[in-house]
């Protein structure tokens, strides 16, 4: 009987060491694919409240976040914008969320991100991230950065995290869409071969 | 558009081929994008400021094995909290150049503001740190080469000697970049 306490406590106490370190060991948090990301509640440009769950029809989300301000993010907005056109009528649609602090970068307020929407034609929500509550869910570091989810019974499912593509600078130089590569995988029921990538980026303003 | 592209690249292959006679001028199947980069590299290796760098000639310098510590900071003219915190590493390369301490100071700039943004920076600021600027745009696999646990965000700062090693994806202030520091020359 006391051994049987003894190895019980030795378990707890490597399930408590496991547990603590899987989450803070080299200080990150967030989602790793495969886990289920939460859903949100967060203002659109046009003024309305936009969820994942608000998409009934679509099969999973590139979800991107990104601002007006951060030059690598500003080097991707016609590719995700193309993305959007490409892919939301394949059933996924992107959603950009403005993760910074704006009273550090008033460039990326409401209004700097409607006058940048329209400027740009985006048709994609670009939502901002009220009270900065949702991007360290997911665990985004800068922008941009992106989570391809898939909508499942379970719930919307990290498939894949990173960036769009191989070369920021010019898109005509790109010789691996990660992202283009990822979503052509989940539409054909295929396993994705490169489920997570990095890239430099402008860390999120605090 | 593409005619001028050919008109360059013919040129840029002629010139590489007269001024580097000697050096193996590389240009495989895949020749225009690749003969392209190379155009632009060597135009922009012209600076006298910063040698620009991709990452297999920057990696050398994130791996010395003498008596100095470096300091290797990556960072932009663009990234807002990378300026605010560069007068401490040009301070802290200045105060601890009698300990063996070294600063080298990374550039992610777009190639296309070295001219515009970086070379004006480097001489309004009167940077005496090393500065290199790295031109790598496939930042997926030299990143996790920097350090394992780099999501990628700037600034991000790297303290080494060639008994030890510690990455930082963080902002400093001076008392946090000396403490630091300090554990290195223990």
């Amino acid at each position: 009987m006391k051994k049987i306490v003894q190895l019980l406590c030795v378990a707890v106490v490597i399930l408590g060491i496991s547990a603590f370190t899987s989450g803070t060991k080299d200080g990150k948090v967030g989602y790793k694919v495969g886990d289920i990301a939460a859903d949100f509640k967060l203002e659109n440009i046009d003024g309305n409240m936009v969820s994942l769950a608000d998409f009934k029809e679509a099969k999973g989300f590139i979800v991107t976040f990104t601002c007006n301000t951060c030059p690598y993010a500003v080097a991707y907005e016609d590719r995700t914008e193309a993305l959007n056109k490409k892919y939301a009528k394949l059933g996924y649609p992107v959603i950009a969320i403005m993760p910074n602090n704006t009273d550090v970068k008033p460039g990326d307020n409401m209004a700097s991100m409607k006058a940048r929407a329209k400027e740009k034609g985006f048709t994609f929500p670009y939502l901002m991230d009220k009270g900065q509550k949702v991007y360290p869910q997911y665990g985004a570091t800068k922008t941009p950065h992106i989570y391809i989810l898939e909508k499942t019974k379970k719930g919307n499912v990290v498939k894949y995290i990173g960036a769009i593509d191989d070369n920021y600078s010019d898109a005509s130089l790109v010789k691996e869409k990660y992202v283009e590569n990822a979503v052509d995988a989940l539409l054909k029921g295929e396993d994705i071969k490169v489920k997570e990538t990095r890239a430099i980026g402008c860390s999120i303003k605090v | 558009m593409k005619q001028i592209l050919l008109v360059l690249l013919a040129i840029t292959i002629v010139s590489c081929k007269t001024e580097k006679k000697e050096e193996e001028v590389n240009i495989p199947k895949e020749s225009k994008a690749i003969a392209v980069e190379l155009m632009k590299k060597r135009n922009e290796d012209t600076f006298e400021a910063f040698p620009v760098y991709n990452f297999s000639e920057l990696e050398p310098l994130l791996n010395k094995v003498d008596n100095k510590t470096y300091v290797v900071n990556f960072w932009a003219t663009w990234c807002a909290p990378c300026v605010k915190e560069l007068p401490y590493f040009e301070q802290l390369n200045a105060e601890y150049k009698t300990k063996d301490v070294e600063v080298i100071l990374v550039s992610l700039d777009f190639p296309k503001q070295y001219k515009k943004k970086l070379v004006p920076f480097i001489e309004k600021h009167n940077l005496a740190s090393k500065v290199v600027a790295l031109n790598d745009t496939d930042s997926n696999s030299w990143i996790p080469k920097v350090n394992e646990d780099w999501s990628g965000a700037i600034p991000a700062t790297i303290i080494y000697n060639k008994d030890k090693r510690r990455f930082y994806e963080q902002s400093f202030n001076y008392k946090e970049l000396q403490k630091e520091v300090n554990a290195f020359l223990n």
